[in-house]
């Protein structure tokens, strides 16, 4: 392990402090959600306590100081990602209203009969559908990039599959069933090369190391608040300017126009063009907290530590015997899929669940990626910063009595 | 193997499951349930007995002789299979009219199971016991 200060960090998450089914909590379903610190739930505690208010509404103190709250978040997520602007920022719901955002809008407007969309094997549900909804619309394809036994992007395989049909590739930069980290500069650079967009699904990668959107290239990146400390219903969406100038909104309402009326309607500038009604204030704010955690931290070390609770749990998990790791990429975050071969991994979950051991199982919202690989899905410990040692041998010792109840 | 209902009632696994005070030796007991539950051949497991669960899968065939209602059932998980032995021990060999009046959270809820019957839970054991249901009341 490294000298990372995981018991500061620990204590810096009061959920983490209770007992299930009579035992202390270990949480190990980051990867669905992560905790939230101390001063992500103050920020937001506050802005109730002292500056509820709608925005954009001036005419009084409240509203000025809920307004400077909300943008002021919106500038940091730029920075935090590294946007040329704060107008590319756009508040979504979180990943899941990203994707149908830019399927819908930019999708419905930009795609034909014919085109093609290829999304890779081991996606999110929520990556694929939105997709397969515009191209039943436009009669265009949704196409899947092969995905190898190890869970790695078939590279080459996709550049086959690129030709000037393709109008839009949209991947995830971490599987969220595999742990797979995915090479997405070079699928980036292969896409541009024949003209077509890449959307990028950062929900499993936003909370383990720094995006750049510049430095990535990618046309629309998403990713959500929860899976980054910060609050549910909340997210990101990045688009490049001249693609969210060009796009319709997507949703019509309030804050969205500039002028209504009957005769003919003025959309707003960016971002307001893309967030009809009153937005989430408080998870806006909320999320600046999440940013300004992860900015304390220091993330290198932090990566570092996660990576060695992966190995950790990885090599233990392989001497108990009666598991098998699914999802062997080299490049991985901190996410140990597998299954055993004397069980379900519903009835492991529900041993590990008696134990006070929170975990994943099923097929993860990627049926696809399961089927292929003929399993009707499978346990997933994800690790998060404020994970220790102590927690990989209380899922051990767990699912050594999975072991002894179940084999 | 045992049949659920006849065998082993309700109130047989109520009485068992009140002596054990842990949750290892109550789960044991789920487990081995399932154990015993008669098996449903390859031919009942068509995508229509399928009862669409969230994680494991579940069937179940329906089946009424002299006006009671019979139900083979089998799932993937063991554990999941043991709660639907505890189901079917509440339920089979009953009339319809029996089926729709048994009082299946008031059971789950004497047996210490109740949140397995939470439709959160996507052990599908909620989907059967609406599929059970439904049968009754359809006849
Ligand atoms: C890779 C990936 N994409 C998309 C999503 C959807 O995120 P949300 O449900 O927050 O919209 C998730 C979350 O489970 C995910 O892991």
């Amino acid at each position: 392990m490294t000298d990372f200060d995981v018991a500061a960090i620990r204590a810096q998450f009061p959920i983490l402090r209770q007992e299930v089914n009579g035992h202390p909590l270990v949480y190990l379903d980051n990867a669905a959600t992560t905790q939230k610190p101390e001063s992500v739930i103050n920020a937001i505690a506050d802005y109730y306590r002292f500056d509820n208010s709608n925005v954009h509404r001036g005419a009084h103190a409240l509203s000025d100081r809920a307004t400077e709250k909300f943008e002021a978040a919106r500038q940091k997520l730029a920075e935090f990602v590294n946007a040329s602007s704060r107008e590319q920022i756009l508040w979504t719901r979180g990943t899941t209203e990203g994707v149908n955002l830019v399927a819908a809008s930019w999708g419905a407007s930009s795609l034909q009969a014919g085109d093609r969309v290829l999304v890779s094997a081991m996606e999110h549900h929520s990556n694929i559908v939105p997709w397969q909804m515009v191209a039943a619309r436009v009669g265009a394809t949704v196409e899947p990039i092969p995905v190898d036994a190890l869970g790695c992007i078939d590279v080459e395989a996709l550049a086959a599959m690129l030709d000037e049909r393709v109008k839009m590739v949209a991947v995830g930069h971490v599987s969220n069933a595999l742990g797979s980290i995915n090479p997405i500069q070079a699928i980036t650079t292969m896409v541009h090369d024949v003209g077509a967009r890449v959307f990028i699904d950062a929900a499993q990668s936003v909370a383990h190391w720094p995006l750049d959107v510049q430095a990535l290239d990618c046309d629309f990146l998403a990713f959500s608040a929860h899976k980054m400390f910060g609050p549910t219903g909340m997210g990101v969406l990045y688009g490049k300017r001249e693609l969210l100038e060009a796009m319709p909104p997507y949703q019509g309402g309030g804050e969205m126009i500039e002028s209504v009326s009957f005769a003919g309607t003025l959309y707003n500038k960016l971002p307001y063009k893309f967030e009809a009604g009153t937005p989430n204030i408080a998870g806006a704010i909320g999320l600046g907290a999440a940013v300004d955690f992860l900015q304390g931290l220091d993330r290198q070390a932090a990566d570092a530590h996660e990576k060695a609770l992966l190995a950790e749990a990885e090599a233990a998990l392989q001497s108990l015997g009666g598991f098998r790791l699914v999802g062997r990429a080299r490049e991985k975050v901190a996410v140990m899929s597998f299954v055993s071969d004397f069980a379900h991994p519903q009835d492991i979950g529900m041993i590990l669940d008696q134990q006070g051991i929170a975990v994943r199982t099923g097929n993860h919202c990627a049926q696809p990626i399961m089927d292929q690989y003929g399993l009707p899905g499978t346990v997933r410990a994800s690790f998060s910063l404020y994970n220790t040692a102590d927690d990989i041998s209380r899922l051990m010792a767990g699912l050594e009595k999975a072991k002894m109840f179940l084999a | 193997m045992t049949q659920f209902g006849t065998d082993v009632t309700s109130d047989d696994i109520i009485e068992t499951l009140g002596f054990f005070d842990g949750w290892e030796e109550r789960y044991k007991y789920i487990i081995d349930l399932g154990k015993e539950l008669p098996p449903m051949d390859a031919a009942g497991k068509t995508e229509q007995n399928l009862v669409r669960g969230c994680q494991s899968q579940v069937w179940l065939v329906t089946r009424e002789e002299g006006g009671k209602l019979y139900f083979t059932a089998d799932s993937d998980a063991f554990i999941v299979k043991g709660l639907l032995a505890v189901v079917l021990a509440a339920y089979n060999g009953k009339s319809p009219a029996e089926v729709s009046a048994f009082d299946i959270d008031g059971y789950f809820e004497a047996l210490n199971l109740l949140k397995h019957l939470s439709s959160t839970r996507g052990n599908g054991l909620k989907a059967m016991v609406q599929r059970i249901q439904a049968e009754a009341s359809a006849r």
